[in-house]
Parts: structure tokens; sequence; C-alpha cells
């Protein structure tokens, strides 16, 4: 008896969960059906698998360029936080003098202010760097990029200098007597130690880059330069009556999500974890 | 190597760490904080050519008698307080279930935490056709129409929508710290607990919810900071509508800039905005601190 209890409440746990996920099932299902099939019965499973409307979807958000660009500026801006963020927090764990602490305190004290804080002036300073210095910092991937890597620098550098905290020095004092210069002690020493942490950062940063929506709305502005947010956000915006065509866009959008998700999870629920208590 | 040579390289080596990583920093966070401070005392309509008038602090007085903003702001509070409990109940009862003896608490886990993945925006364009048409179909199917309107049309309603997107993609974030909190509490205390009689709800309430204490910290800290600073789910659920019976101030202070353009003033906002999510999270932060227990 108590065994047959046990089954009745692990399967009753995933069936609340399976609801829990509920909304994702019907974007699915209503991806596949037509006009009238759609309003008939909205959870109904699809008569037939028709990839019409996906066809039309990835045409019309230009799914593959903007998918591209999602690509480019996720993995180029997390590898350059995780560079700059980890040197800098090892160097200023090191030599631990009055800037260093000061440059620390101020990375930590920023990152409770708000985005909507600093947009405008951001904006206007970077139009204002392209006008008069002539560098392409607006309607670029590469302008989009640096924001991101200064919007985030506080966070990794806090990460990482919790963590360098916890390496002893010997092994770094032992390589310098071996006449091993600061980058080389750096790259080759430290910062394969920093794994753990340089995993965490990625994470966090992928979730937060490939979903940001407000930063490359004010900083692209040409179809072309696209990511996955911001086409979804014209595509909606366009076909909202047309909910199939809609459905079949979201879809699209959400599919590498958790792809990514089923690959990495482990990693993903870890870094989650160790970035919200630290 | 003479000493004053030495102190030189060390600081070379010095700025060639920090250097890169600070420059970007000032001219990204630093410096848009300290021009926007500026704005926030003149009117400008954001055109490059028309001028900008130095109004003092008039900008700043100037929000108590915006009763557009003043009712962003009560829609905030009333969102923020609602989706902190739902949130945190759902997300607390989500890691108790997880960290039991169950054999599906992997898979379960797995599925709890998918949502929080996905992206405040694109989930507010689920939940659209969700509560809006896809609601308003299943009312004229069923004939339930108290429930199965479309939610999106009244004010109130479309209020809870956002409360109830907000919970579905922060509950599993938030399953994720309790868990870890949980997992920390040694197994001897609850057995110790057990064998001297505790029952479950004893167990959970005098033992495990005072050793929990820092997880709550941190949790209503995420939870605080996220609500007050909601905007992808705005405008991709409701777009602050209808008739801006759903604008919380991150939208506000957006539509008043880049809308309305009136730079100087939605700056001015911007700032108090900066000024009441840090001091209502640090408040927060220093209150729940001195209730934790020391192990």
């Amino acid at each position: 008896m108590k065994a047959g209890r046990k089954i009745l409440v692990n399967v009753i746990v995933i069936v609340l969960c399976a609801l829990f996920l509920f909304p994702i099932y019907l974007v699915i299902v209503n991806s596949f059906k037509n006009r009238s099939e759609l309003y008939e019965n909205i959870m109904a499973l699809p008569s037939k698998l028709s990839f019409e409307y996906y066809g039309n979807a990835m045409e019309k958000m230009d799914f593959l360029r903007s998918f591209g660009n999602s690509l480019i500026v996720t993995i180029v801006s997390i590898l350059f936080i995780v560079l700059f963020a980890s040197m800098t927090a090892w160097m200023l764990v090191r030599s631990n003098n009055f800037f260093s602490k000061l440059i620390f305190n101020l990375l930590v004290a920023t990152m409770l202010i708000p985005f909507q804080t600093l947009m405008m002036p951001l904006m206007q300073e970077m139009g204002w760097v392209r006008d008069t210095l002539h560098i392409p910092m607006l309607d670029t991937l590469g302008g989009l990029i640096y924001m991101n890597i200064g919007f985030g620098a506080s966070m990794a550098v806090f990460l990482y200098h919790g963590f360098v905290k916890s390496v002893p020095v010997s092994l770094e004092e032992a390589a310098q007597i071996d006449g091993c210069s600061k980058l080389g002690i750096f790259f080759k020493i430290v910062f394969p130690m920093l794994k753990p942490t340089t995993v965490t950062v990625a994470i966090l940063d992928v979730i937060w880059i490939w979903n940001d929506y407000l930063l490359p709305s004010l900083a692209l502005s040409s179809k072309a330069n696209r990511t996955i947010p911001l086409s979804t956000a014209a595509f909606f915006g366009q076909f909202t009556i047309q909910w199939n065509m809609a459905m079949a866009g979201l879809t699209l959008t959400i599919i590498p999500v958790i792809i990514f998700y089923l690959c990495a999870q482990k990693y993903i629920i870890k870094g989650v974890a160790a970035g919200a208590v630290k | 190597m003479t000493k004053k040579n030495k102190k030189l390289k060390n600081f070379g080596w010095y700025a060639l760490f920090v250097f890169p990583l600070l420059f970007i920093f000032a001219t990204v966070v630093l410096i848009p904080f300290l021009i926007g401070v500026g704005y926030s005392f003149f009117s400008w309509d954001g055109l490059p050519l028309n001028p900008k008038t130095f109004v003092g602090i008039s900008n700043f007085t100037k929000l108590f008698s915006d009763s557009r903003f003043l009712s962003s702001a009560v829609h905030t509070v009333i969102f923020t307080l609602v989706a902190i409990v739902t949130i945190n109940v759902l997300g607390l009862g989500f890691a108790l279930v997880v960290t039991t003896k169950l054999k599906v608490r992997n898979l379960a886990r797995t599925m709890l935490f998918m949502p929080y993945l996905i992206g405040g925006l694109i989930l507010g364009y689920i939940w659209k056709f969700i509560v809006g048409d896809a609601f308003a179909a299943i009312g004229e199917a069923t004939g339930w129409g108290g429930i199965f309107t479309n939610w999106l049309l009244d004010g109130k309603l479309a209020l809870a929508a956002m409360v109830v997107v907000a919970t579905w993609q922060m509950a599993g974030y938030i399953m994720i710290i309790y868990i870890t909190g949980i997992q920390a509490i040694p197994d001897d205390v609850i057995e110790a607990a057990q064998v001297d009689g505790a029952g479950f709800w004893q167990t959970l309430l005098k033992i495990k919810f005072p050793l929990l204490m820092p997880s709550f910290t941190i949790c209503l800290f995420m939870t605080l900071s996220n609500c007050l600073k909601i905007f992808d789910v705005n405008l991709s659920l409701t777009g602050g509508g209808p008739q801006n019976a759903t604008e919380m101030f991150a939208m506000n202070i957006y539509n008043e800039i880049f809308s309305l353009n009136n730079y100087g003033y939605g700056q001015a906002k911007a700032i108090v905005f900066f000024l009441v999510v840090a001091l209502v999270t640090l408040v927060q932060v220093s209150i729940t601190k001195k209730r934790e227990v020391e192990m």
C-alpha cells in the first residue's frame, strides 16, 4: 500500500509540473493550426502538422539573421566580460590599496542603478561619440557589445573578487620567483583556477544578454542588426491578429533556449544558484 | 632595478589589468549617470538644435502633481507587494517539494525552472495570447465568462495578469535559491527535532524557517528589485494599457522620455526611480539581515 501511495505522489507532482508548463504547450499546438481550427478549440492537438506558418514566420522575422546577430553579441560580449573582469578582480584583490578598494566599492554600488536611469544619457553620450569622434557606437553590433561589457562589469568583478580571495597566493609567488611575468601568472595559473566562477558569470550573462530587449532596442535601429528579442517584438507587433503565425514565431524563439537548457542544465542551475547567493 | 623603476613597473601592470574594464565601465555607467543627474535640472525636448533651459528643481516638484506618474507608482507598489508574496510562496513551496526524497524531484526541478530562461518579453507575448484571445475563446465555448474573458481589456484583471506572468517567470528562479538554503540545513538538526517529537509543521515552522532567514533575505531582495524595475513583461503583455491602468514606474519613465519627448523631466523621474529602488532594497536587506540566526 505504501509503495502505491509513493507512486501516486510522484505522479501528482509531475502532472502539476506539466500543468505549470501548459502555456508552452498552448503556444506549440496553436502554431500548427489554421485560423478556424484555432478558435474552435484552443487546447486541442492540431489535426495535421503543417509547417506553413513556420516558413512564413522565419522569413518575415529574418530569423537566421537575427539568430546570428544574437549569437555574435552574446558570445563576444561574454568573452570580453570574462577576460576583463577576471583580470580586474585579480589585480584588485592582489594589490589591496586605496584605489583597489575605491574601484571595487564603486563597481558594487552602481549595481543598484536601474537601466532606465542611464538609458537616455547613455544614448546621448554614444550619439556624441559617433558624431564627434566618428566611432560608430550606435546601430552597430560592436557598439552594443561595448555597452554590454560596461553593464556586465560590476556583477562579474563582484563574483570573481569573492572567488579570488579564497585562492591561496603561494602558488603565484612561486611562479614569480621562477621568473614568470604577471600576464604569465594570470593566464597560466590563476585563470584556469577561476573556472567555476567563469561558468557562473557566463551562464548569468547568457540569460541576460540573449533575452535583453531595452538596450538593443535603443542602440540598434536598422533591420539587419536586429537580435532575436527585437525581431520577435517587431514581428509580433505586425501579426497580433494572426495568432497562429505569431505562435510559430514564438516557438522558433523558444526552441534554441530549451535546447541550450537541456544541454547545459546542470551548469545553469548551479550557476544561477551561485550567482544569487553571493 | 631601482625602487622607483619597480614602482613604475608595478603601476604599469596594475593599469594593464584594471584599465580596460574601468574605462568601459566609466563610459557606459558612471558618465551617463552623472550626465543624467545634470539633465534632470533642465527642460529639453531631445532635439539637438533646441535649447536646454535650466529649470532648477522644478522637474522634481512637478512630479508630485503628475497624476499619471503617481498612478504608475501606485500600480508598481500594488503589483510588487502582491507579486512578492505569490513568487515567494510558490518558489518556497516548489523548493520544499523538490528537496524531498521523491523519485521525480530532478525532473520536477528542471520543468519548474524553465520559464525563467525564456525571458520577460517572450513570456509576455505568450501570456498575451492566453489571457487575451484564448481566454475569451474558452469563455465563449464553456460559458464561464466570469473568469474566462479577455483579461487585458480590464484594468484590474490586466494588473492581475502581470502578477501571474511575473510569478510564472520568477518562481522557478526563487525556488533555486531556496533549494540551496534548504540543502544547507544539516540533517542532524532535523533528525534531532523529529526525535524530540516535532511533527511536519513544527519542523517546518520552528526549525527550517528560522534557518532559512538568509535565503529569505536574498529572495526578497531579488523579487523586490526585479518587480520594482519590471519593464519587458509590462511592454509585451499589456503595453501599459488599458488606458494606462497597468503602466509601471519603468514604463512611465520610458514613455515620458521617448514618446512624449520630455527628456529633462523624464530624466528627473529616472533619478527618483533610482533613489526609490536603492532605498527600498537597502532598507529591506538591513531589516531581514537582523532576523537571521547564527548557526
